[in-house]
């Protein structure tokens, strides 16, 4: 049983038909006390990151997923969601994410080659960096998934698992222990990112 | 490297998918489910779907089958039509809705591009604009492209984009239905006027008529259309082929 952890950001629909899609049962709720019943809880989030941490904290459920990820539950951090995990942001300011990983979210805006657009969006081709990456065992090289964002994690040497070209390369999968992160929308990436979410599900020793 | 995207679009009137030609003879075409979920799985890279209904009744419908869509395509899904306040906004979203897109209610209002995106982010705010050539000048119509706003279309799409719309969708009222080929000369002022994505629509009659696009205007980053799809004239797998074989990167 998947949990969608709901703080009252993001669109949380696509997320719970493509669990539906590939049958595994999902449900979306607030309550820690539901979402501790799940065998493996997903972090989603659109917008700004202060924003969505701030309403994350203001829930208790910061804590609360720093807690089950500690325990060894399966978490899968989506878009903010995944940026949420590492330490901290620059957007718009300085914030703390949630430190289960090493690195920083950065704007792309003076990173990137002037004539990119910003924000990233569309279809782009994942890159391996860690061969033995669970979520991507059944993606092939350059298979393309879809991004939407202006932000990316850097610094991340220890949990990077994938990367998209950009200009410069992009953060675009992260996987340590327990803990998984796609800064792309595999909800929105077609069967390559069902396939994803159908390795994210899978029962493993 | 980002991949020029395809994008079929659905106008939706009673339930059912219907598409003219100069936006008048409208002519049924296919359910809005089963079409949404054949594009998916063939390589559409995005759906947009037009509510072109007026009646709440027909609104309520549309409603019902874009969850019904919703909830069975897994690409990227762009909603418009009879957008015009924040409300509309949630009352798409809830349904499934990835971004949402503007045109006459941003024209009535243009606060509300602003307060979109404000609320749910650049990203999420698409601005339509129906663009005919009147004096030599582009001009922006309003109303599915019936009535003449006289204003200048390059200023307001900039606009629009300053207050905080994520992408635009260019639709040329001259070359829509002709199947003629889009137009470059509009799309290109536009794309040489703002930095976030532009999307092409109207005109394609083949698929020479996406190579050219893309070939002549790089900065271009989807082409959309209707009927050439509806209809099969062009396959999108076929046509991603031929874009491939061009040397435009697409999705395969």
């Amino acid at each position: 049983m998947v949990g969608i952890i709901d703080y009252g950001v993001g669109n949380l629909f696509s997320l719970k038909s493509s669990f539906k899609e590939i049958g595994a049962e999902a449900f979306v709720s607030s309550d820690p006390q539901e979402l501790a019943k799940a065998d493996r809880l997903v972090l989603p989030g659109v917008g700004a990151f202060g924003n969505a941490v701030e309403k994350l904290r203001a829930s208790g459920l910061d804590k609360f997923v720093v807690e089950q990820a500690n325990s060894g539950k399966p978490l899968l951090g989506i878009c903010l969601g995944m940026q949420m995990l590492f330490d901290d942001s620059f957007e718009y300011g300085h914030h703390e994410g949630l430190g289960l990983l090493r690195g920083s979210v950065v704007p792309m805006e003076g990173r990137l080659p002037s004539e990119l657009k910003i924000p990233h969006i569309g279809w782009n081709a994942l890159h391996k960096v860690n061969p033995n990456s669970k979520i991507l065992s059944n993606v092939a090289e350059g298979q393309h998934v879809y991004f939407v964002h202006s932000f990316y994690v850097t610094g991340c040497e220890e949990s990077l698992a994938s990367t998209t070209e950009y200009g410069v390369s992009i953060t675009a999968s992260v996987e340590k222990d327990n803990i998984y992160g796609c800064q792309f929308h595999p909800e929105k990436s077609g069967q390559v990112g069902l396939n994803i979410l159908r390795e994210f599900v899978k029962e493993r020793d | 490297m980002i991949t020029k995207r395809i994008i079929p679009c659905l106008d939706v009137k009673n339930g059912r998918v219907v598409k003219g030609t100069n936006f008048q003879g409208l002519q049924d075409v296919n359910s809005p489910v089963e079409l949404g979920r054949f594009y998916s799985e063939n390589g559409a890279d995005e759906l947009v779907f037009y509510d072109i209904t007026a009646s709440s009744d027909g609104r309520k419908l549309f409603a019902d089958i874009l969850t019904e869509v919703a909830s069975t395509i897994f690409i990227p899904l762009t909603v418009g039509g009879g957008i015009n306040t924040l409300d509309d906004f949630e009352r798409v979203l809830g349904c499934g809705a990835d971004k949402v897109s503007v045109n006459s209610g941003a024209i009535r209002n243009p606060e509300l591009v602003g307060m979109a995106a404000k609320k749910y982010g650049d990203q999420c705010v698409v601005l339509s604009a129906d663009i005919k050539r009147v004096d030599g000048q582009f001009r922006v119509f309003a109303k599915g492209g019936r009535e003449d706003t006289g204003m200048e279309a390059l200023s307001w799409i900039k606009r629009c984009v300053d207050m905080g719309a994520g992408e635009v969708v260019v639709n040329s009222i001259d070359t829509d239905g002709v199947k003629q080929g889009f137009d470059i000369e509009m799309l290109e002022a536009v794309c040489n006027t703002v930095n976030v994505p532009v999307i092409a629509s109207g005109g394609a009659g083949c698929q020479q008529d996406f190579v050219d696009l893309f070939k002549k205007i790089p900065t271009i980053d989807a082409g959309l259309a209707a009927s050439v799809f509806h209809f099969g004239q062009v396959k999108i797998p076929d046509l991603k082929k031929t874009l491939f074989e061009n040397n435009i990167p697409v999705r395969l």
